[in-house]
């Protein structure tokens, strides 16, 4: 190993190979067969579980618990798959602490809910490791359906569609499925190819077919889909990013939180990614955080989360801030950046104080950086959508847009946030929409 | 610190803390562990006849009911009486009891139904200096096939006509271990009475099978395939247990006979509801077989502080002290009114009080969009299933009406006096109340 973490500037291999494996292992290592019997045993099975109510797609919590809890977790898989085919993934990535676990009632009672999420996993992985695919078609409709964006609300929606018989093709612009599930969520929530083999897994109900290098506006127009399909879903996503405008923004150095992680989601060897010794993240929300985590992880001296507000108004759930604070990331609050300086590259960015109204207190400090990424929010591009509203495509609650014939979801639609949870949600009833409209049962 | 010292028919231990004849007193090393750990006594292991000894299966013996997180609820045997020597059980009887002289030993007698192998066998338990012997008329598997046992312990002129002999035959106390397995607990304990024992133990173990499995289809525990009913004891059959000795401390032809408590006792706090019940001491199996001889610390020291806040110095001071409070149904206060109360500065709004009222009772608990739940004054009957059902202590308690309120339910004032049912207006049977 020539490099280290104290080398200077941006460097690849600052750690040795095991350091690479550990830091990016399972964030929540998956509960073995005693661990889970013991922490279901804790569930309640409340009436009307407050649990069920808090989780975006409605899984009946207290079901498939007490299913596990009775030695049947294929079962318990397929309640929580009934609800959302993407509960394995669901199970490794959902902001739990912000949801069903946060309100569950032995949350209340003891500070410590039952490990809904694990024990999600526990089920989902039960089921998909034994293969096959758990549900089957509907005889086919005779209908086919267009999908934008191979992700979670459009793998949802397709998924979904198929099951009630219809056909589907889903497009998306990457080279491969998944969507945030396979390039934009932390290598360490999803480690060992999982997002790749749950896509493969869905794909099993058949009837979906995928076609990849297809971005709307460019390889293929909306007009074009709603002549040649029965119905369309627009799940593409947020393809942009906001820029950094402020002096030095274009210096080398400065990137987009998003293609770091997806390029650390795509590395072959993670000792071939570039990473800086100085690393400040912009940003307050679960990107940045992830953004943050990883570089520290692949062996950055120093990372620095700088957000413009207090700790309380973060995006990142305090369970992620406290993550990013255990592994070593410095958390800055009331700054925003003024300018990058550096000759060529970036060396430091200097930042203002802000008030909690956001104006500035005149006062700035700057801090080395010979890598910084952006981490301030995605925009919605594309020409010749339905209507949008506050940026984002608008939608009713069954996801129908302003367009006839076309429904959207997850995070390219307005309504909910912007999580794999709700996207899925969102895909599920929309299809379930599409479906009731193509069929007649609904105007 | 409360006096814990025990005198049971005339046998002094430390304190009421006996282990049962079980697995745990079947020989030298487990007694003398037990005792270091500070049992008061132990009951041997059920003696048989001199001649070859019993065999048991060489299978699982023990088959078992949980509850959350795997904690052992009921525990049921297929093991026999002691599988060695009686001669060496004699001898470290002997040994054991002169190097504890403090500590009570009992021991265990289960031989034929006749006079002959009574009287061949009693001389020399009484030769080991043990302090008194318990008959096993309760083993409900195996040694009854041959008319020993249950078998024995099902027959009252059996239990009596034993009883006798071993009182002719043996000098010191005689007690009388019953079984469950039986109708009507009252007739053996008079017959035990009447046959001149000097206490009852009781209960022996439940017939049970405590599963199936469902791959084999084969009884647990599963001998090569096959299953046999076993003896069910641990902390599922203490209600039951304390039924049949309630009902021996208030019979008429069995009242006042020393009885030694046996039934899941678990913690202290079992011991003490035992006792409470007329039992002048109490026998430990499963719980020392879940969690080993150490247990009897915390019995010992639970029992002994309960003693301290209650003002009893002794025992015997409140022994039996609940038996007046055991009564039939028809003696019920139906004056007395209660109506749940919910805490909600307690309540972590679970809904299980909800679930169980609103499907399976009275509908008397009503829930709010907020998931506050609150008692229909109303409709409550004060069931207690909502009591029960609850997860979080004394969050739901059943509050007494005061006399002279209204009850919403029935809308009649509620009645400072006591009446039940054979005065009550329904009953076609009623007696004038005088």
């Amino acid at each position: 190993m020539t490099q280290s973490p104290f080398t200077p500037g941006v460097a690849s291999g600052r750690l040795a190979a095991p350091e690479y494996d550990a830091n990016f292992s399972d964030l929540h290592p998956a509960l073995d067969a005693h661990e889970a019997l013991v922490a279901a045993d804790r569930c309640y099975f409340c009436h009307d579980a407050p649990c069920i109510t808090a989780c975006p797609t409605d899984i009946d919590i207290p079901l498939f618990i007490r299913q596990i809890a009775t030695g049947t977790p294929d079962a318990a898989a397929k309640t929580i798959l009934t609800q959302n085919i993407m509960g394995g993934m669901c199970a490794r990535v959902c902001p739990t602490e912000t949801l069903c676990e946060e309100a569950c009632v032995r949350e209340i009672a003891e500070g410590k809910p039952v490990l809904i999420g694990q024990l999600q996993r526990y089920a989902t992985d039960h089921l998909q490791e034994k293969g096959g695919h758990p549900f089957t078609r509907a005889p086919s409709t005779g209908k086919s359906i267009a999908v934008v964006g191979a992700g979670p609300s459009g793998l949802a929606c397709a998924h979904r569609l198929a099951m009630l018989g219809h056909d589907v093709v889903v497009m998306d612009a990457r080279a491969k499925p998944g969507g945030l599930n396979e390039y934009g969520i932390a290598a360490y929530k999803t480690p060992e190819g999982f997002a790749q083999a749950e896509v493969d897994w869905l794909l099993g109900i058949g009837g979906i077919t995928l076609q990849h290098g297809k971005a709307l506006g460019t390889d293929v127009t909306l007009d074009r889909l709603r002549a040649d399909y029965d119905a369309v879903f627009l799940g593409m996503g947020l393809g942009g990013v906001n820029g950094l405008s402020v002096e030095g923004g274009d210096k080398a150095g400065v990137l987009d939180a998003v293609d770091f992680i997806s390029d650390l989601r795509q590395a072959g060897d993670l000792a071939d990614l570039p990473v800086g010794r100085d690393v400040v993240v912009i940003g307050g929300g679960m990107t940045a955080v992830d953004a943050a985590v990883q570089a520290k992880l692949l062996g950055a001296l120093n990372v620095t989360l700088a957000y413009r507000r207090g700790r309380d108004r973060m995006n990142a759930s305090v369970f992620e801030q406290d993550l990013a604070a255990s592994k070593g990331v410095r958390i800055m609050t009331h700054v925003v950046p003024k300018a990058i300086h550096g000759n060529g590259a970036v060396r430091e960015i200097e930042f203002e104080y802000v008030n909690q109204d956001m104006t500035g207190t005149g006062q700035t400090v700057c801090v080395a950086a010979d890598q910084v990424l952006r981490a301030i929010g995605q925009t919605l591009e594309s020409d010749g959508l339905p209507d949008l509203e506050s940026g984002k495509i608008a939608v009713s609650d069954a996801g129908r847009t302003s367009v006839s014939g076309v429904w959207a979801g997850g995070d390219c639609a307005s309504g909910g946030d912007d999580l794999t949870v709700t996207a899925v949600a969102e895909g599920r009833d929309a299809a379930m929409d599409i479906h009731d409209v193509l069929m007649g049962a609904a105007g | 610190m409360a006096d814990l010292t025990s005198d049971f028919v005339g046998i002094k231990s430390p304190n009421p803390f006996w282990l049962a004849s079980a697995p745990p007193t079947d020989k030298e090393y487990n007694v003398r562990r037990a005792f270091e750990a500070g049992w008061g006594g132990v009951v041997w292991k059920t003696l048989g006849s001199e001649g070859p000894p019993v065999v048991n299966v060489n299978g699982p013996r023990y088959g078992a009911i949980y509850g959350a997180d795997r904690r052992l609820l009921g525990l049921n045997n297929i093991e026999l009486i002691t599988d060695r020597d009686l001669y060496t059980n004699l001898e470290e009887i002997k040994r054991v009891k002169a190097d504890y002289p403090d500590r009570a030993m009992i021991v265990s007698i289960m031989v034929p139904c006749e006079e002959e192998a009574w009287k061949a066998i009693l001389p020399l338990v009484e030769d080991t200096g043990a302090d008194g012997i318990e008959l096993n008329f309760g083993c409900p598997h195996g040694m009854s096939e041959r008319g020993m046992g249950a078998a024995v312990g099902q027959v009252p002129e059996y239990i009596e006509m034993v009883t006798r002999w071993c009182k002719q035959y043996y000098s010191k106390p005689v007690i009388v271990k019953l079984t469950p397995n039986i109708t009507d607990i009252r007739k053996p304990a008079a017959a035990a009475k009447a046959g001149g024992a000097d206490a009852v133990s009781l209960i022996n173990t439940i017939n049970s099978i405590t599963s199936v499995n469902l791959d084999t289809l084969s009884p647990e525990p599963s001998i090569d395939g096959k299953g046999s009913h076993g003896g069910y004891c641990g902390p599922a059959v203490k209600p039951i247990a304390m039924s049949m000795v309630s009902e021996i401390a208030r019979g008429a032809d069995t009242a006042g006979i020393p009885i030694s408590g046996i039934g899941g006792i678990t913690t202290w706090r079992d011991a003490a509801e035992y006792i409470t019940l007329g039992c002048g001491n109490v026998q430990v199996c499963t719980a020392a077989m879940t969690y080993g001889f150490k247990i009897v610390q915390e019995m010992i020291s639970g029992l002994s502080e309960w003693m301290d806040e209650k003002g009893h110095t002794s025992i015997e001071d409140f022994r039996g002290a609940a038996v007046p409070n055991v009564t039939d149904w028809q003696y019920l206060n139906l004056n007395y009114v209660a109506k749940a109360q919910i805490n909600q500065d307690l309540c972590i709004s679970c809904g299980r009080c909800f679930a169980a009222c609103e499907d399976t009772s009275h509908q008397a608990i009503s829930m709010s969009p907020e998931r506050v739940f609150e008692v229909i004054d109303e409709e409550c009957v004060a069931c207690n299933l909502c009591v029960n059902v609850c997860p979080v202590e004394d969050c739901i308690t059943m509050e007494a009406m005061a006399p002279g309120t209204v009850d919403p339910r029935t809308e009649k004032v509620v009645e400072p006096e006591y009446a039940n049912w054979t005065t009550h207006p329904n009953n076609p049977s009623a007696t004038a109340a005088e």
